[in-house]
């Protein structure tokens, strides 16, 4: 762990109070739930949450990328300005620019008929004030930078003609066009396979050192977070249940999902004993339960869980919590 | 856990080749190029014991779900055999090959194209019951009701169609499907990769306590690591078609015998946050199954490959009593051993 | 321990007409009244259709006679109602035939693959390759006229489309892993092309089964009108209108309320079968 987060520094980042809401056939959907975070330079923070969790709509509303009937509301600082309230022409600048976005799936990110080169091309004429020729330096610097082997050749190849890791190098190429300062990864190595993801998530912490650019990294797989992450958030059917330094959480959860989560993951040294699973599965968000949306699934859950949601507060430094049993919690460990 | 019962082999894989022809271009049949194909499958042969669980992993393209799809016929292998319980599969016909289709299940790894979207959870189970004739008529519908029990789902989850239910549930579905027609074997391909974390854990909890109650035998297909590590007694590694390294599931994963199987485990991230590491695990991609290397199929991406590793493909050969590996460096991860046992074993 | 059933799973669903849709309901009003029409033609017709009444020849639409009478004198309304009896017939037996027959082979096909497909495909274009109207008075032609043997000409023509359709949607759904959970359960073929498998591919069959009445119906007054279909004295729209030709200046009557009922009835066949479309995609 090479990064500085000294607490002096204010944060890149600044979200607070960011809440989505979709209008459905099937009534008011709330997609993210007054969520609040920072996110400091250079720093990797990791966002966890399983499916309809909210990440990835959280990812995509701090980006202003929610299209109607969407509606966003709260404030998403990014060196003092709100990008929500911003004009859609400075918003174009940060976008792609000092904030840059890579998905899961780079083939449908890419566009599949234009040439890699042109597109991070594209992307250098519109965020940068180089010239035809200085752009094509350029790109051919950024592919190496990737790690794309024979990148004068592969320039001029298609999305298509790349593999899945490659591709994603590619994304990430065409991201890093704009020398950002906060990048933000969708899911950037869930549909790659185990090798290819670790080459990818080692590429990331190479870039955020030597650009020391922030990262927000959205994944559902707590082994990424504990090999790539400073601190994480996890979330909850909309809602941040609980953040926290990485080494913290993971040594002692204080939220009953946050262990859970921990507890369904296989460890080493108990093979083939009972996994500490969650019953149930997590809610669909049109029908998101009464008080503590955890509650229907928590073994912790008491009358009061059910009536009210717990705020996310504080309990230690740098560590907040939105659990009322939070201490029972923590005590009880991690094993089934 | 494997000393207790008698190591009877169940089901064995003896050479198996499997290859995809792709669609061929007019003008290299002209010119009389060999024909392409994806070589899913380049020799593989195992022992599964009766009881035991056999973890498969790999990464996509590995093999792994042709191999599976081969051990239950659903594909034929073009060289090699299978043989259950000593008997060529490829040679059963009309009830003998019923009552091996009863004997070994598979489980499938799309919970939502697995499950016939227009039959009732009564129907699909109705069905496995009455056309192996587990039960006589009048006895179908309580059996149904002990089924859906047996894998924890509400008896009036019967009248409901398959999108009725979570992705979790419907893999239960499949589990009791698989179950009604009493089978010795089940091979699951990607059991649980399609759900959440959190309903992944249910449903290897399920797949556990089963296989005790019911003395199952397990082919447990899956590349999660984790996983693969939390469920099996033996564990075998596959890479572009063959298996690399073969062995007793803490053995293989304290100490890997084969550069393969040492980078895939490299790569996997660890929980702990304490043992991170910058290093990268293996460089390079996965060569393409059409044309596989020369030689040894790791070469390409192997740091310690030397000449006799392009030259000569290195055979399965004994690392232990019951571990196997594929490589030309005898002593690979030898070393190892103690050093990762005294981190592994620490209290 | 069992767990229950989260809110996850989708509620029971509810047919509700205002969540149908229109073309739906349109056909679903024009086709049973259709229906009614042809199954008691007397209880809505004033007259015999094949009377002949030599005081009323060629009489414009009047309270008497509401369309109108023809050059025998026939009461134009009663043989437009008469005439639903053979027009639906021809609708129903004209496409059910193939349907049967195509949607079983198209499943087979579908199944088999390999060389039953790629003979399949070269028997689709070779009958594509003729317009369809021109191909039945072909056959009509070497099998003389008559409504028995335009059925036969039509089933021999009209199968291909529905095995087509079947065929291409079982090569979809027989990859999908029901399918080879039922191989692997050692089911049948014939268990799993015609318990799995066809059920859920023969949607696009039944919609495009609608489309084909209509245009089956088409098909029956243009051969009637030919004079290969329906034969003369019975009532039929195709016959009428040809009946009406020579007097279409003097008598417009005897053609056009005929015609008016040819493309009201298709009409509800075809809205039929865009809103059963619309609804079997909605659902999915």
């Amino acid at each position: 762990m090479s990064v500085a987060m000294q607490t002096a520094t204010a944060p890149a980042l600044e979200v607070r109070n960011l809440t989505t809401t979709f209008e459905t056939s099937s009534g008011h959907v709330i997609a993210v739930n007054n969520v609040g975070f920072n996110v400091m330079p250079g720093e990797v923070m990791g966002l966890v949450g399983e499916s309809g969790s909210g990440k990835s709509v959280t990812l995509r509303s701090i980006m202003r990328l929610i299209h109607a009937p969407g509606k966003v509301s709260g404030s998403v600082r990014w060196q003092g300005d709100d990008l929500l309230a911003m004009p859609e022409r400075q918003l174009r600048k940060v976008r792609g620019g000092e904030i840059a976005m890579i998905f899961q799936e780079p083939m449908t990110a890419l566009n599949p008929v234009l040439p890699i080169g042109i597109q991070i091309e594209e992307n250098l004429a519109a965020h940068t004030a180089l010239d035809r020729r200085q752009r094509a330096a350029r790109a051919l610097e950024l592919m190496d930078m990737v790690g794309i082997p024979e990148a004068a050749r592969r320039l001029k190849s298609y999305p298509h003609q790349f593999s899945g890791g490659m591709r994603q190098r590619a994304m990430i190429a065409i991201a890093l066009a704009s020398n950002p300062k906060l990048l933000l990864a969708d899911e950037p190595t869930t549909a790659l396979d185990v090798t290819i993801q670790d080459q990818i998530l080692k590429l990331i912490l190479d870039l955020r050192d030597r650009l020391s650019m922030g990262v927000v990294l959205v994944t559902h797989d707590l082994g990424v977070v504990a090999a790539t992450c400073d601190r994480m958030a996890v979330m909850y059917a909309g809602r941040i249940v609980e953040t926290g330094r990485v080494a913290d959480v993971f040594a002692q959860p204080h939220h009953a999902y946050t262990r859970g989560l921990l507890g369904s993951v296989p460890r080493s040294g108990a093979q083939r004993t009972m996994l500490l699973s969650i019953e149930g599965t997590p809610p669909s968000l049109s029908a998101i339960p009464k008080g503590c949306a955890f509650s229907p699934r928590c073994s912790f859950a008491t009358d009061a869980c059910r009536e009210a949601a717990p705020a996310l507060e504080p309990i230690a430094p740098d560590r907040l919590v939105a659990c009322f049993h939070h201490q029972q919690v923590a005590a009880s460990g991690v094993s089934a | 856990m494997m000393n207790t019962m008698a190591s009877q082999v169940l089901i064995s894989a003896e050479e198996v080749f499997k290859e995809f022809p792709l669609p061929q271009n007019a003008l290299r049949r002209l010119a009389g190029k060999p024909l392409l194909a994806v070589h899913a499958l380049n020799g593989v042969s195992f022992q599964l014991n009766r009881g035991e669980t056999l973890g498969i992993v790999g990464e996509s393209g590995c093999g792994k779900s042709t191999l599976a799809r081969c051990l239950v016929r659903l594909l034929d292998c073009d060289e090699g055999r299978v043989r259950f319980e000593g008997q060529d599969i490829a040679d059963l016909h009309g009830a003998a090959r019923r009552g091996f289709n009863r004997r070994v299940q598979m489980i499938f790894q799309d919970p939502y194209s697995s499950l016939n979207p227009r039959m009732r959870v009564r129907e699909i189970l109705g069905e496995a019951l009455s056309v192996h004739k587990m039960r006589p008529r009048a006895e179908i519908p309580a059996r149904i009701a002990e089924l859906l029990d047996l894998v924890r789902l509400p008896s009036d989850a019967a009248d409901r169609f398959p999108h009725e239910f979570s992705g979790g549930q419907r893999q239960r579905i499949g589990i009791a499907r698989a179950l009604a027609v009493e089978p010795d074997v089940l091979v699951a391909d990607e059991l649980v990769s399609a759900l959440d974390v959190s309903v992944q854990a249910q449903v290897v909890n399920l797949l556990l306590q089963l296989q005790e109650q019911l003395r199952l035998t397990v082919v447990f297909v899956a590349h999660d690591l984790r996983l693969v590590r939390h469920i099996s007694h033996r564990v075998a590694v596959m890479y572009l078609g063959k298996i690399v390294e073969i062995g007793p599931t803490e053995e293989l994963f304290s100490a890997p015998r084969h550069p393969y199987t040492k980078a895939l485990l490299d790569a996997a991230p660890e929980l702990d946050p304490a043992r991170r590491t910058r290093v990268v695990a293996a460089r390079g991609e996965l060569p393409s199954p059409i044309n596989p290397p020369a030689g040894c199929l790791f070469n390409t991406r192997c740091p310690h490959a030397f000449e006799r590793c392009f030259a000569e493909r290195p055979l399965l050969t004994d690392r232990g009593p019951t571990h196997q590996a594929a490589c030309h460096l005898h002593e690979f991860g030898l070393a190892a051993i103690p050093q990762i046992q005294d981190v592994e074993f620490a209290p | 321990m069992t767990i229950a059933l989260e809110t996850t799973a989708t509620p029971k669903r509810r047919w509700r007409i205002a969540k149908l849709p229109g073309t739906l309901v349109l056909g679903g009003v024009i086709l049973p009244a259709s229906l009614v029409i042809a199954f008691f033609p007397n209880l809505f017709a004033p007259y015999d259709p094949t009377v002949f009444d030599y005081n009323a020849l060629l009489a414009p639409p009047s309270a008497a006679h509401l369309m109108g009478t023809d050059s025998f004198g026939r009461d134009v309304l009663s043989r437009v109602l008469y005439a639903y009896t053979i027009d639906l017939q021809i609708a129903v037996f004209a496409t059910l035939g193939p349907f049967i027959l195509g949607t079983i082979l198209g499943a087979l096909v579908g199944y088999a693959g390999g060389f039953a497909e790629a003979l399949l495909g070269r028997v689709v274009d070779a009958i594509i390759t003729f317009p369809f109207l021109v191909l039945v008075i072909a056959i009509v032609a070497v099998l003389g006229p008559g409504l028995m043997n335009m059925y036969i000409a039509v089933g021999v023509v009209g199968w291909v489309f529905y095995a087509r359709l079947v065929a291409a949607e079982v090569k979809v759904q027989k990859r999908l892993d029901y399918a080879d959970a039922g191989r692997a359960m050692g089911y049948t073929h014939f268990r799993i092309i015609f318990r799995h498998l066809l059920p859920n591919s023969i949607t696009p069959a039944i919609v495009y089964l609608m489309t084909d009445m209509a245009l089956a119906i088409l098909l029956g007054s243009s051969l009637g009108y030919l004079g290969l279909g329906a034969q003369p004295p019975a009532a039929e729209w195709g016959v009428q209108i040809a009946d009406g030709k020579n007097y279409m200046t003097t008598a417009w009557w005897i053609s056009v309320f005929p015609g008016i009922a040819i493309v009201v009835t298709g009409l509800g066949f075809s809205l039929l079968g865009d809103g059963l479309a619309e609804l079997l995609r909605t659902k999915k």
